[in-house]
């Protein structure tokens, strides 16, 4: 019985060829990275090289332009202002969630339906939709063209998923430890500081890898609360180069392979984290 | 039921008497006070604010006097590139739900859960999401030069026999680049999304329906699918509210142009309200938009009546 079944599995499994499927796969494969292929390329090309030939293979390639960009304190200011919002943020995330993910998930209290449902309603007001008025508020506070504005507003803004994710992992470690703990004579705070946020890592690491990458790549904010050119992070300074070398292709595109590098060696370091994030998020109903 | 009076129980009996209830109930202030105060201040405050400013002709130099009730929103919504904005964001927000959503659904099954090389494909589908939208942007800048001799795309219609067309330039195509830059970038968290989700099916369920002699095409439709309910609605949750704003990607290549054909509310949004400045306008709009993505939330809440866990991504 057990045999038939699965061979009759193996034979619907068969049904889709195999072959088809890495077609496809493949194909896909190359609308992704060809763009990206193609900038690397431009990067290591002169300003004539891009012009005769923009897309081809740069033989010899030129690193000149990678020189230039690299001894140039530009860039290593937009990187370390980005450093600086990247560590911030993903710190204020990390401490401010866990706390109030660790109260929705193991404590009980009147109106606790109410409080989260308050907090999670950053949901629907995505930053680009709220930054006007946030703008007006930062310059109520006098806190205009300061890293820390960046920091905070990124910060609030990605309270509410955060806290979401978490509250999902705290749910999944045992109520049993709890109330050992409890009877062992552990504090509320005892418990998740010594118990649930070790057991906990691994949520941790993936709301601190998501909020890494979101604060990363945020553009907007920024751009809508930094006017001095020295507090420009990585992606507003990408845009700003852009738009000034926007002549010289082959520079900017180095500029914009140096932007990237960072988000794509954290990226293979941290896929596993970013991925169970995101899933963890989203895929659970 | 009996779980809980017992916890209870053993948590008012534990020893430290009365104590634990009232350290239980600082522990909850002190631990959710700091979510409360920031997320108070820069998120629910300022859109209170705003909705003041924006009954206000105000250029944001002095104080806001000049008041003029709904005026501001009387000429949002009768201005004719507003209405146009809206319609893109709706636009793309259709194109993702049609093309995008069903594309990654169709791919996530066909590679289906194991095979040789899936986490390196899924390395490589999911790299442009971590990419930032104007590293994004600029490379399709690039790519889309109306110029065969410099964009690769052209090169490659020319090459095929087709007219290099101007993608970004056109107004009846901008779009419709926009959107293909959209799916590159975000093709790979739907299709991440729905592996999760596939991976969550219990093999044993598709076994049965195959033993009780279900072919391919009645196990995706009665089992898969419906299976894949709630990722399908937060996949399609995140893409609307992701399609209604828009902003980065959009502003670096086209700046909502040519004439307007690329606006969407967010840019029209940063146009009036950050470089003309008109900061009462602006205001308007942004509740404006805060109302749109609003209804869409209740609306999705209510109509699905499932509450799904959502990822802020």
């Amino acid at each position: 019985m057990t045999d038939l079944s699965l061979q009759k599995v193996r034979k619907v499994k068969k049904a889709i060829p195999v072959a088809i499927k890495y077609i496809v796969l493949i194909g896909l494969t190359m609308v992704i990275l060809t763009p990206i292929v193609i900038l690397i390329f431009g990067s290591l090309k002169t300003r004539g090289g891009m012009y005769s030939r923009p897309y081809t293979i740069p033989n010899p390639p030129r690193i000149e332009n990678y020189v230039r960009v690299l001894t140039q304190d530009v860039f290593w200011g937009m990187l370390i202002n980005s450093i600086v919002v990247m560590v911030g943020t993903t710190f204020g995330v990390v401490f401010i969630c866990s706390l109030a993910a660790f109260v929705f998930s193991h404590m009980n209290f009147k109106g606790k339906g109410l409080v989260f449902n308050f907090i999670t309603l950053g949901l629907m007001f995505p930053i680009t939709v709220a930054i006007m008025p946030v703008y007006l508020v930062i310059r109520e506070l006098n806190l205009t063209d300061s890293l820390l504005a960046v920091i905070l507003v990124q910060t609030a803004f990605n309270i509410s998923g955060n806290i979401i994710i978490l509250r999902n992992f705290f749910d999944a470690i045992p109520r049993d430890l709890q109330d050992a703990a409890y009877m062992d004579g552990c504090t509320a705070f005892d418990y998740f500081w010594r118990i649930l946020l070790p057991l906990a890592k691994p949520g941790i690491s993936a709301v601190a890898a998501l909020t890494m990458i979101v604060s990363w790549n945020d553009l907007l904010t920024p751009l809508i609360l930094i006017n001095t050119d020295r507090r420009w992070t990585l992606p507003l300074g990408t845009m700003q180069f852009q738009g000034q070398y926007g002549q010289d292709l082959a520079l900017v595109a180095t500029f914009v392979t140096l932007s990237a590098v960072p988000t794509v060696i954290f990226y293979l370091f941290a896929e596993k984290q970013i991925v169970s994030g995101l899933t963890a998020g989203a895929v659970k109903g | 039921m009996a779980v809980e009076t017992h916890r209870q129980f053993r948590k008012d009996f534990d020893g430290s008497g009365l104590n634990r209830k009232t350290k239980d109930r600082i522990t909850i202030i002190v631990f959710l006070l700091p979510a409360i105060i920031l997320f108070t201040i820069f998120v629910i405050y300022p859109v209170f604010r705003s909705v003041y400013f924006s009954l206000f002709d105000w250029n944001g130099l002095g104080p806001a006097t000049d008041f003029i009730g709904l005026e501001n929103y009387q000429r949002i919504l009768s201005d004719k590139i507003f209405q146009k904005a809206v319609v893109n964001n709706l636009m793309i927000a259709g194109l993702s739900l049609l093309v995008q959503l069903p594309l990654s659904l169709a791919i996530a099954i066909m590679v289906g859960k194991d095979f040789p090389g899936r986490g390196l494909f899924r390395t490589i589908f999911f790299l442009p999401y971590v990419l930032s939208e104007v590293i994004t942007a600029i490379i399709w800048l690039g790519l889309f030069n109306p110029n065969p001799d410099r964009g690769f795309i052209n090169a490659i219609l020319v090459f095929l026999g087709f007219e290099s067309r101007a993608f970004l330039g056109d107004p009846e195509l901008v779009l419709f680049s926009i959107f293909i830059v959209l799916s590159w970038k975000y093709f790979g968290l739907h299709m991440l999304l729905f592996m999760a989700g596939l991976q969550n099916i219990p093999h044993e369920i598709e076994e049965a329906a195959v033993i009780d002699g279900a072919n391919q095409a009645q196990l995706l439709t009665h089992i898969t699918i419906p299976l894949l309910g709630s990722t399908i609605r937060t996949s399609a949750y995140l893409s609307v509210l992701g399609s209604l704003t828009q902003f980065t990607l959009i502003w670096v290549m086209t700046k909502g142009g040519p004439i307007n054909a690329s606006e969407v509310m967010s840019t029209y949004m940063y146009r009036y309200g950050f470089v003309r400045f008109w900061l009462g306008y602006g205001s308007a709009v942004a509740i404006v938009m805060l109302l749109i993505a609003l209804i869409f939330s209740l609306i999705y809440r209510n109509l699905l009546q499932r509450r799904d866990y959502l990822a802020e991504v």
